[in-house]
């Protein structure tokens, strides 16, 4: 059954480590509906949330294939961990006296900020899970939505971090793997992605 | 810590490939990587260099060396073309997991991206084929990269590493160190421990199974298991069939070795899988030319697959229990654990279905003078006692190797499964002869592949190794007729192919050649072969239509196999081994 997977993965801040990423998932057809990449605390370490669709097989077989780049340090499925999913939208919408209160009422219940705003148009700003940020563009979308730009997913586990194992390649060779991981399916399905 | 020395990037290199225990390296010089060439003058007494007539053949030549080994091997080219020329045997190595480090130089750090004589992005080309690349800008990272590579290309599921190397930094200066320890690669998982309640349940799954079967791959020969794998079978009595690359892992005379399986595979081991109750995979991937239609691969059977890349578990078949592990270590711990089972019922099943089903067995067949490409294959397998190593092209006759060449020890069979890369014999054959210098090396090509790396001829007679070709001279690009002629009507589209004299072609490069058109000739043909010194080429020009059989059909069930429809009065089915 095909669902939204959210992968977290800590890679190697280095050269050419994205086009791997990229190169991997257009090579075996892993279809990606967002990608986001940045600079995390650790030195060294770049962070990517990356959401695709897929059953749970190839679910496990993209974390696999991850794995098999050797600048990829952690992966973690985060679909079925309690996790915080953020998205930014910026939405430009046809605004005039007549239309403005009312567009400006939509962006107070969606919490949304208004950013810019011009005799015609208003500019949006809203920082939510990816379905609240389709919410509003439905509902703005009869006013006349100009231009949106996303930024895609960016998510983080709650609790506390996975730590990314600064070991040798010997100690991580001794290290047996967590029971389960070399069989499907890892992860649990009961735990559900916590949409805030 | 050892002592530190200023030297040039170039001189850096060939020290770091010195500390690797490199002893050939396999190359073609140009502009970008002259420095490293001007450098390797010192180390001549180190490394020897063998030069190559095209970059392709340098890459099956370290490719070969590596397969016959199973050491790291290691071909050097230029930038741009001399890079895109390896591309080929960079893709071959990956697809069968051979560790080679390929080495390339770049244009100047300073000009990269700048579209430069002889620019290529070669890190961006290779980088779906190989296990890992680098591109390397200063001469402070070439030592620790090369270190890296080669720990890459050889640990884990191995595979090819390619290392570019700018030309600034080649003639750079810097301080070389000789390594200790092994690199830090901080992401990189070469192995995982299969978790001991898995172990449990494959061992039981293996003691409830009545009719089980061993599918034995490169992973067998890889992890150098042969041993471990043979001593799990005798106690538990499971039937062993192999894999095209899987052939010698175990051997092939064994009571309970069963032979190829597949496409060209024997029909009773297809049958067998296809009735088997359980499947035990080890180290190897479920390629589509060994389970023909995934939907009905073996329906009733359980699988256990073991294999050290977990990216290929529940890739193409779903599996039961994935142990993800070395296969050397798995048998070792589900040896203890099985129960020793006799499974007569099953073992004379098999035995009698080999009857009914065997392919045909030219052992002492009435001699009418016609010379099948079988007759010479299994004539060299009598007359090298199966103890030749064997570097085959790709076609008919690769499957005909596989079936008549009767596979006893590992590492005897050097051939291109994954990508299936026509002229790879002979240029492997001489890099296998860098691996064992006192082995016999026979070469079986056909005589379109032959011809794609032909030019390697010069590089044998410039380097005196003695290499034995056989070339099966059929006029045609038979797999591909065969394929015509099954699949598409008939109709020889492009595949009827007129050659060069084969004796005269290798006589021009200094080298002995013979031929052969009749059945009685081989044996005496061969021993000649054998007896000369230097690259021997013998031309033999077989039936032209014959074909490989049994075939399953590309993507049909692996019991719908094509069969030899009247068996030629010069081969007669039985199934009796000599």
């Amino acid at each position: 059954m095909m669902k939204t997977h959210t992968f977290i993965a800590r890679v190697e801040d280095k050269p050419g480590v994205l086009n791997r990423i990229a190169s991997l998932f257009r090579r075996r057809g892993f279809n990606i509906a967002s990608l986001t990449v940045g600079r995390t605390a650790e030195p060294g370490v770049s962070r990517l949330t990356l959401v695709i669709e897929a059953d749970e097989d190839t679910a496990r077989r993209i974390e696999a294939n991850l794995y098999k780049l050797v600048n990829v340090l952690l992966v973690e499925d985060v679909t079925y961990q309690p996790s915080i999913a953020r998205e930014l939208a910026l939405i430009k919408v046809r605004a005039d006296a007549t239309t403005r209160p009312r567009i400006l009422q939509v962006c107070d219940v969606f919490g949304a900020r208004v950013i810019d705003l011009t005799a015609e148009l208003v500019t949006i700003e809203l920082t939510a899970t990816h379905d609240k940020i389709d919410d509003l563009v439905g509902v703005l979308a009869p006013e006349g939505v100009l231009e949106m730009v996303r930024t895609g997913v960016v998510a983080m586990t709650r609790g506390a971090p996975t730590p990314i194992s600064n070991s040798s390649f010997r100690e991580i060779n001794e290290v047996p793997e967590p029971q389960g991981t070399s069989q499907w399916p890892a992860s649990s399905t009961t735990a559900t992605l916590i949409s805030v | 810590m050892s002592e530190a020395r200023r030297l040039t990037g170039a001189e850096i290199l060939w020290e770091a490939l010195v500390a690797e225990g490199v002893e050939v390296v396999f190359g073609y010089p140009g502009g970008a990587i002259m420095p490293a060439y001007d450098a390797m003058l010192k180390y001549a007494d180190r490394i020897r260099h063998v030069l190559v007539r095209h970059e392709q053949g340098a890459a099956h030549m370290a490719d070969g060396y590596a397969r016959a080994s199973g050491k790291v091997g290691v071909a050097l080219a230029t930038s741009g073309p001399g890079a895109t020329n390896l591309v080929t045997g960079i893709a071959t190595a990956m697809m069968d997991s051979v560790p080679v480090v390929f080495i390339t130089g770049q244009v100047a750090s300073t000009l990269l991206g700048s579209d430069a004589f002889q620019e290529t992005d070669v890190t961006g080309v290779t980088l779906p084929i190989t296990k890992h690349n680098y591109l390397v800008t200063s001469v402070d990272e070439i030592a620790s990269t090369v270190r890296e590579a080669f720990f890459l290309a050889r640990s884990g599921r191995p595979g090819p590493v390619l290392v570019d190397i700018c030309k600034d930094a080649q003639q750079a200066t810097g301080t070389w160190r000789a390594p200790t320890g092994a690199p830090t690669l901080p992401g990189y998982r070469p192995s995982y421990h299969a978790p001991e309640d898995l172990l449990a349940r494959a061992a039981d799954l293996i003691d409830r199974a009545e009719r089980p079967v061993v599918l034995a791959g490169h992973g067998i020969v890889k992890a150098g298991a042969g041993d471990l794998l043979r001593k799990f079978v005798e106690k538990a009595h499971i039937p062993v069939a192999a894999t095209l690359l899987g052939l010698g892992g175990f051997p092939a005379t064994h009571p309970l070795g069963l032979g190829m399986m597949g496409m060209h595979g024997e029909a009773w081991v297809n049958h067998a899988i296809q009735e088997a109750d359980l499947l035990i995979a080890l180290g190897m991937r479920f390629d589509d030319r060994v389970t023909g239609r995934l939907a009905t691969y073996a329906p009733s059977a359980r699988k256990i697959h073991v294999e050290i890349d977990r990216s290929e578990v529940g890739k193409n078949v779903k599996v039961d229990v994935a142990l993800v592990d070395d296969v050397g270590r798995v048998l070792e711990a589900l040896t203890p654990r099985v129960a020793a089972r006799s499974r007569a019922p099953w073992l004379a099943h098999i035995n009698k279905i080999k009857g009914d089903s065997a392919v045909r067995d030219i052992q002492g067949l009435p001699d009418e003078g016609r010379l099948y490409a079988a007759h010479v294959i299994h004539d060299l397998w009598r007359l090298t006692e199966g103890r030749a190593l064997i570097v085959t092209d790709v076609g008919q006759h690769q499957m005909w190797e596989a079936q008549y060449y009767k596979h006893d020890y590992p590492r005897k069979l050097v051939t291109s499964g994954g990508l299936g890369t026509m002229g790879f014999a002979l240029p492997a054959a001489i890099g296998a002869r860098f691996a064992c210098p006192g082995e016999e090396i026979w070469v079986i090509a056909g005589d379109g592949g032959f011809q794609m790396t032909a030019s390697e001829l010069s590089t044998a007679a410039q380097e005196g190794v003695k290499v034995n070709v056989a070339i099966i001279n059929n006029g045609y690009l038979g797999m591909v007729r065969q394929w015509q002629q099954f699949f598409y009507g008939g109709r020889y589209a492009a595949t009827p192919m007129r050659s060069p004299d084969f004796v005269k072609l290798a006589e021009a490069h200094g080298l002995t050649a013979m031929r052969v058109t009749r059945r009685d000739e081989v044996v005496s043909t061969v021993r000649a072969a054998q007896a000369t010194p230097g690259t021997v080429v013998i031309d033999f020009r077989v039936e032209q239509e014959d074909s490989v059989y049994p075939m399953v059909p590309s993507g049909a069930d692996l019991a719908e196999m094509i069969r030899r429809p009247h068996p030629p009065s010069a081969l007669v089915e039985t199934a009796e081994d000599p």
